[in-house]
């Protein structure tokens, strides 16, 4: 074949190929702007500060955003101990070729594929059956007090869902710290655990807080590990105690979306609840990003 | 001299205070060490608790003659005078409790979906890799992150909202909802996934490869195709199996695009239902201890063993991608 032949033909191919990645963004497009057109005009203070009314039919979804505040909030607490000291412990104590690294690395990645529904039935089978069950029982209750559904359980269950998140981002927050840091502050005196909290963990905090706000991004959109752990669509109260049920935004979407006696007349709020939700996530994954290049910048600059 | 050598041969004495702090040190190592466990905890409870509901199946004599493995995997008796078929009915007068409906509807919709998001998303890959220029890659990246970064729930929205209405417009289906409809809304889910890793691998490629081939006369084309896809090849094909394991774990999107009916057939647009879209459309309404309860947990164990095979296997391929990419360029 002749070389511009061959060029040509490169550069049809090579055009393909910016096709597709085109298609993609395309696609992305299309979804933002189809739920922009839908939900824009609905999306007010009202709507963000009101309960729903007329029998889900109208009004707002207060309870819905502080749900899903409530969730993220509890799943958070519970998850950053123990994904920032796993992390700490596979970069910092583990030895090079230690087994138990190894099985711990292996773990988490395995945890990182495990389907959601399938999060769902262990929270349904180990927290609110075994767990509960067990705590009823010592604690004496006759009927289901903490054997049954609540914001408890499914803010547990999420936690160990966005436990690979925090594991990685931390691991790779820890390594964007300079090793001279570390050694500098051991020949100092300091011992391993103070130069840990000292000056290890405060350098790391941008990249710990990137877990953090990516774990709580992940915990507002999954539906799947809720759906029998905790959410409902109408309640008529905010959770109050810690096995309430709760509203929640990602699976207020999908009673609207499938189970609406009216699909016309709640198309409007079907369509506002899933603007919120994405522009939730959006900023979320934003504000993880950002800190993300600062860090990897400061981080290129320090080597 | 030799006084000062003899004292060092001596372990030296610590003082009250450092060895406080020695210990102090050993007890937070310690308890560091520990909660690295729960990684490794929480994997194997979650497969030891899944699978103890599931193991009323078989352990519970009303729960074996009801749904037993048989039951599950082999055609059954349907009416008198009617070939024996396949058929997933648990709630009914007679159980019926097959589950190659089940892996039939969730074949199908990740095939449709695989079918579309590995050409779409490792060309995409190419170009970001290969082709674009630099600015333009670090936009595409994080653009790409961001379809990523949208809940399963809302790609489900979207495909029984919008892309329904428009395939039906399109391609004439009889059902709304179906096999394609579904299968495309986890394309959008799964090529952000096969993206950015095939991205990955394919920087990952030393450059050394490229300017060889270029050296030697070929194209950025014939570069890309010949040298660079076979090298990161491996880390490609693991691309495509995580794509693959999340294609058939995701259960909003399908229960949401599908049309949620458990039938055995080869038209793409029939509706189908999936392993995991089962288990979310059905549990709401279960009695606990039943067996359709343990079967649902059953279906489960059958999910998490799919995915953690997959997993294994992507996992090798990366580490032999690694491998082969460091260890045999010099």
């Amino acid at each position: 074949m002749k070389h511009a032949t061959r060029r040509t033909l490169g550069g049809a191919l090579t055009s393909l190929t910016g096709l597709a990645a085109l298609l993609i963004i395309g696609m992305l497009v299309v979804i933002l702007l189809d739920v922009l057109r839908g939900g824009a005009g609905r999306v007010t203070w009202e709507f963000l500060t009101k309960p729903p009314s007329d029998g889900m039919m109208a009004g707002g979804i207060f309870p819905a955003l502080y749900g899903t505040a409530a969730l993220t909030l509890l799943m958070t607490v519970a998850v950053m101990p123990v994904g920032v000291l796993t992390a700490v412990y596979l970069h910092e104590y583990a030895s090079p070729g230690s087994r138990l690294a190894h099985w711990v690395r292996l773990a988490v990645v395995n945890l990182a594929g495990v389907p959601s529904i399938v999060f769902g039935l262990f929270g349904l089978g180990f927290f609110i059956h075994f767990v509960g069950g067990n705590l009823d029982r010592a604690l004496g209750y006759e009927e289901l007090h903490w054997a049954q559904p609540g914001i408890l359980w499914a803010s547990l269950t999420l936690a160990v869902l966005t436990l690979p998140v925090v594991i990685v981002s931390t691991e790779e927050a820890l390594r964007a710290v300079p090793m001279d840091h570390r050694t500098a502050s051991l020949a100092l005196g300091a011992t391993q655990s103070q130069t840990l909290v000292r000056v290890v963990l405060p350098g790391a905090l941008p990249g710990i807080l990137t877990g953090a706000v990516l774990a709580v991004s992940r915990g507002a959109g999954e539906v799947a590990p809720i759906l029998f752990t905790g959410a409902a669509y109408f309640l008529p109260e905010l959770p109050t105690s810690l096995n309430s049920q709760f509203m929640h935004l990602g699976y207020h979407t999908y009673v609207l979306a499938t189970q609406s006696p009216d699909v016309e007349a709640t198309r409007p709020l079907l369509y506002a609840t899933v603007l919120v939700l994405l522009l939730l996530t959006f900023a979320l994954n934003l504000v993880a990003v950002v800190i993300r290049t600062r860090t990897r910048r400061k981080a290129a600059n320090a080597h | 001299m030799q006084q000062g050598l003899a004292e060092t041969m001596n372990v030296p004495r610590l003082s009250p205070a450092a060895r406080k702090r020695q210990l102090r040190e050993k007890v937070i190592a310690s308890l560091i060490t520990a909660m690295a466990f729960t990684g490794i905890a929480a994997l194997v409870l979650i497969i030891v608790f899944i699978a103890k509901e599931a193991l009323g199946l078989f352990l519970d004599a009303h729960a074996r003659e009801e749904a037993s493995l048989s039951k599950m995997f082999l055609p059954q008796p349907t009416r008198p005078g009617r070939p024996p078929a396949f058929m997933w009915q648990p709630v009914s007068a007679v159980p019926k409790v097959s589950m190659i409906p089940l892996f039939i509807g969730t074949l199908k919709t990740t095939l449709v979906s695989m079918v579309v998001a590995v050409p779409v998303g490792v060309a995409a890959a190419l170009f970001a890799a290969e082709f674009a220029p630099r600015r333009l890659r670090e936009l595409i990246k994080p653009v790409i992150e961001l379809l990523a970064g949208i809940p399963s729930v809302v790609l489900g929205f979207f495909a029984l909202m919008v892309l329904a209405s428009f395939l039906q417009d399109v391609f004439g289906f009889t059902y709304r909802l179906n096999a394609v409809v579904a299968g495309l809304g986890l394309a959008l889910a799964i090529v952000p996934v096969i993206f950015t890793v095939s991205e990955d691998a394919l920087t990952a490629v030393p450059r050394s490869y490229r300017e060889a081939s270029l050296a030697l006369g070929a194209t950025p084309w014939e570069t890309a195709w010949k040298v660079v896809l076979p090298a990161a090849a491996p880390g490609i094909l693991a691309a495509c199996v995580l794509g693959f394991g999340r294609a058939i774990g995701e259960t909003m999107i399908v229960l949401m695009a599908s049309g949620n009916a458990a039938i055995v057939s080869a038209d793409l647009g029939d509706s189908v239902r999936s392993l995991s879209a089962t288990i979310a459309a059905e549990m709401g309404e279960v009695v606990v201890g039943s067996p359709h309860y343990s079967l649902l947990f059953f279906i489960g164990v059958e999910l998490f063993v799919f995915t953690f095979v997959l997993n294994m296997v992507a996992a090798r391929w990366t580490r032999r991608v690694i491998r082969k990419l460091t260890g045999g360029a010099s």
